[in-house]
């Protein structure tokens, strides 16, 4: 049975994973009078996705974050030494979750790109070195493609539109032609990224995540201030927002220093650091929407699936739900064990790739800090 | 809801309210297309019995109320001034009283060429209402350009035939004049496909089509300007074609070795606002967009 583990690295989590592919059974469902056809050949996990595929089984899947302090950013250096320091320890308590032997082991998969060069590398020479160790073969991975190919294993959306949200992408995805093409995106900052950035300007901590602690502080927030709105087609730009809210966040900040509260025009409420948190969010997140909404209605697809770490939010959650169903469609997301960056779906797409004959060679398995998702033959699918 | 028989292409079949004040009017209300944004029917407009249509922006719930009314407001806005300044027309009538919400949209200037040279090749506003969300337009009767290329297909066996194909010709050079004149006018459709451009049934210029017996003969109207913005910048402008370009091929595989005309004509007629040096350097950009290894493929 096909068994792969997978190395993620490129951002400030280090992931390990391991994933069991069961053996696809035959298109024709097998005759109930087939004595060939043993119940025992079933998973022992019950079939949640589509009939034809068995559901992959996790063996283990670890993750260890490199968290800076609060007001700062990680910093490429720093987080590849963090991957440096954990890899082996998180390889080796993987193998042992998930009880397996180097023998049942197919293939080495890791992350070739997109991501931060330093903290990609580090980990590509951790999955080199267990390649040579083990003598097993490598299979470079498109970080985009382990989002969207999980995504799917766990929640079973068979061909939906995908908004891929994280730290550092941002792309509104739909499958045509064994291809994952990118049909809208942020034209300069990820909007992970614009959240981020705006938790260190408020000084708010990054841990567990910064836009999850924004989050939290935004549910405290009710007064919609006005900030840019930049939908361009199909694309989104963050870089303005951004900028406009940090303005705002100074003129917060300097109101409080003179004791004299920044007051809303229209409630007379005090704007709190909450209040830009729920504005932030609502702006952002009303963008991401609406293109994934566009891309929907030009495909003419009523399934939407969430994946990235932005993808957590249960605010873009709740939005993304009352627009599909407004077309009649319906919402596919993750928790954080699958939408925060992770192993298992460096292993997942890996392994999905491999048992097409897909490897890397050890003199091709150079990372690259650009890696467009639409670059990946997708050749598992029809 | 007054609205009956809506037949329409909708996928999802969710009940629509229209907005004030045709929620309660008399008129016929046909659901003729539903995008991500909008929705459009055709009615009659009721100052002056004339055939209209109504492209309503329907409230998004999953976006705060504030920002959408906001959104909603600057889009029909941004619509309506571009199409009254292509149109040269001034608003006939703002939306119902109740709001008292007057579109106040400048008259364009006298004598300005440019603008003067698209009356006619867009849609004219009716009527508008930001809060509530609609604008109404002037109804072009014929068929989509996407439509009449199909049907050329289909009225012959296989190929098109030499006549065919010439007409063809003439219907891309009238294309790229439009979309010349309308660069000029300083205004980026945004969304150029064959879906978005009408052949006006009756032919009110006999001089723009070559071929008048042709069934490709009618006059070009570029409609749907929900994309579109102001400006004069080459690369814009090339964008522009770009997008027409890409949505060509893949619409009209068939004609797609056609398409040359459209940026022939664009450049080098003298009846398009491009023709000449600055023509020239757009194509130039153009050969750039489309050498920038485009980074996305919007293949549907």
């Amino acid at each position: 049975m096909p068994i792969a583990i997978g190395l993620e690295g490129s951002a400030n989590k280090l992931g390990v994973g391991i994933i069991l592919h069961p053996p696809t059974r035959d298109l024709t469902p097998p005759s109930p009078h087939d004595s060939a056809y043993s119940d025992d050949e079933r998973s022992s996990q019950p079939s949640k996705g589509t009939p034809r595929s068995p559901p992959v089984q996790i063996l283990a899947n670890l993750r260890h974050t490199f968290n800076s302090p609060p007001g700062t950013g990680f910093l490429p250096k720093d987080t590849a030494a963090h991957h440096r320091r954990w890899v082996v320890r998180l390889v080796k308590q993987a193998m042992a979750q998930a009880h397996v032997q180097l023998e049942d082991i197919d293939c080495i998969c890791f992350t070739r790109g997109p991501g931060m060069g330093g903290p990609l590398s580090s980990v590509a020479i951790a999955a080199r070195t267990l390649s040579q160790l083990w003598d097993k073969p490598l299979v470079g991975v498109n970080h985009c493609v382990g989002h969207v190919e999980m995504g799917r294993a766990i929640t079973g959306a068979e061909n939906p539109v995908v908004l891929y949200v994280s730290g550092g992408n941002t792309q509104v995805i739909a499958y045509s032609a064994q291809r994952y093409r990118i049909f809208g995106e942020a034209l300069d900052v990820a909007v992970g990224n614009c959240l981020d950035r705006f938790a260190r300007v408020l000084n708010i901590p990054n841990d567990p995540a910064p836009g999850y602690n924004i989050e939290q502080l935004a549910k405290k927030g009710g007064i919609m201030l006005e900030l840019p709105y930049a939908v361009k087609g199909m694309d989104v730009s963050f870089s303005g927002i951004l900028a406009r809210v940090e303005e705002m966040a100074a003129k917060m900040q300097q109101a409080e220093t003179k004791n004299e509260p920044w007051l809303d025009v229209a409630t007379q409420q005090p704007i709190t650091p909450a209040e830009l948190c729920f504005t932030l969010q609502e702006t952002v997140f009303a963008m991401l929407v609406e293109i994934t909404e566009r891309a929907m209605a030009h495909v003419g697809a009523n399934q939407v699936l969430i994946v990235g770490g932005v993808g957590c939010n249960e605010r873009l959650q709740e939005m993304m739900g009352i627009m599909a169903s407004e077309r009649g469609g319906s919402v596919f997301a993750t928790d954080e064990r699958f939408c925060i960056d992770n192993g298992i779906m460096i292993a997942h797409a890996g392994l999905l790739a491999y048992k097409q004959g897909f490897s890397t060679a050890l003199s091709d398995s150079g990372v690259t800090q650009r890696f467009r998702t639409d670059e990946v033959l997708i050749n598992w699918r029809d | 809801m007054a609205a009956t028989n809506l037949i329409g292409t909708a996928v999802v079949e969710v009940e629509h309210k229209l907005p004030l004040p045709f929620d309660e009017s008399q008129e016929s209300f046909e659901l003729i297309a539903q995008g991500a944004e909008s929705l459009l029917y055709r009615t009659t407009f009721s100052a002056t019995g004339q055939p209209a249509a109504l492209k309503v922006r329907p409230e998004k719930k999953w976006r705060h109320p504030t920002l959408d009314k906001r959104l909603t407001r600057a889009r029909i806005l941004a619509e309506a001034r571009v199409l009254v300044k292509l149109s040269g027309e001034g608003i006939v009538a703002s939306g119902s009283g109740n709001s008292g919400k007057r579109a106040k949209v400048k008259q364009p200037r006298e004598g300005d060429h440019d603008v003067a040279g698209l009356k006619g090749f867009v849609p004219a506003v009716l009527a508008l209402d930001w809060e509530s969300g609609w604008m109404m337009t002037e109804w072009i009767e014929g068929r989509t350009v996407k439509k009449a290329v199909y049907d050329t297909k289909t009225d012959r066996n296989g190929d098109n035939t030499t006549e065919a194909t010439e007409a063809l010709k003439s219907l891309l050079a009238c294309i790229g004049e439009v979309i010349g004149i309308l660069h000029a006018s300083g205004v980026i459709h945004g969304d150029l496909t064959t879906s978005n451009m009408m052949l006006r049934a009756q032919p009110s210029t006999p001089e723009s089509i070559a071929s008048p017996t042709s069934s490709l003969a009618g006059d070009i109207v570029l409609i749907d300007f929900g994309l579109s913005s102001q400006s004069v910048s080459e690369e814009d402008r090339a964008v522009d074609l770009y997008v027409l370009e890409r949505a060509f091929g893949s619409t009209h595989p068939r004609e797609e070795y056609l398409f040359p005309e459209v940026l022939k004509t664009y450049a080098e007629s003298t009846r398009s606002g491009m023709h000449g040096k600055t023509g020239k350097l757009v194509l130039r950009k153009l050969e750039d967009v489309r050498m920038r290894g485009r980074k996305k493929s919007m293949l549907g």
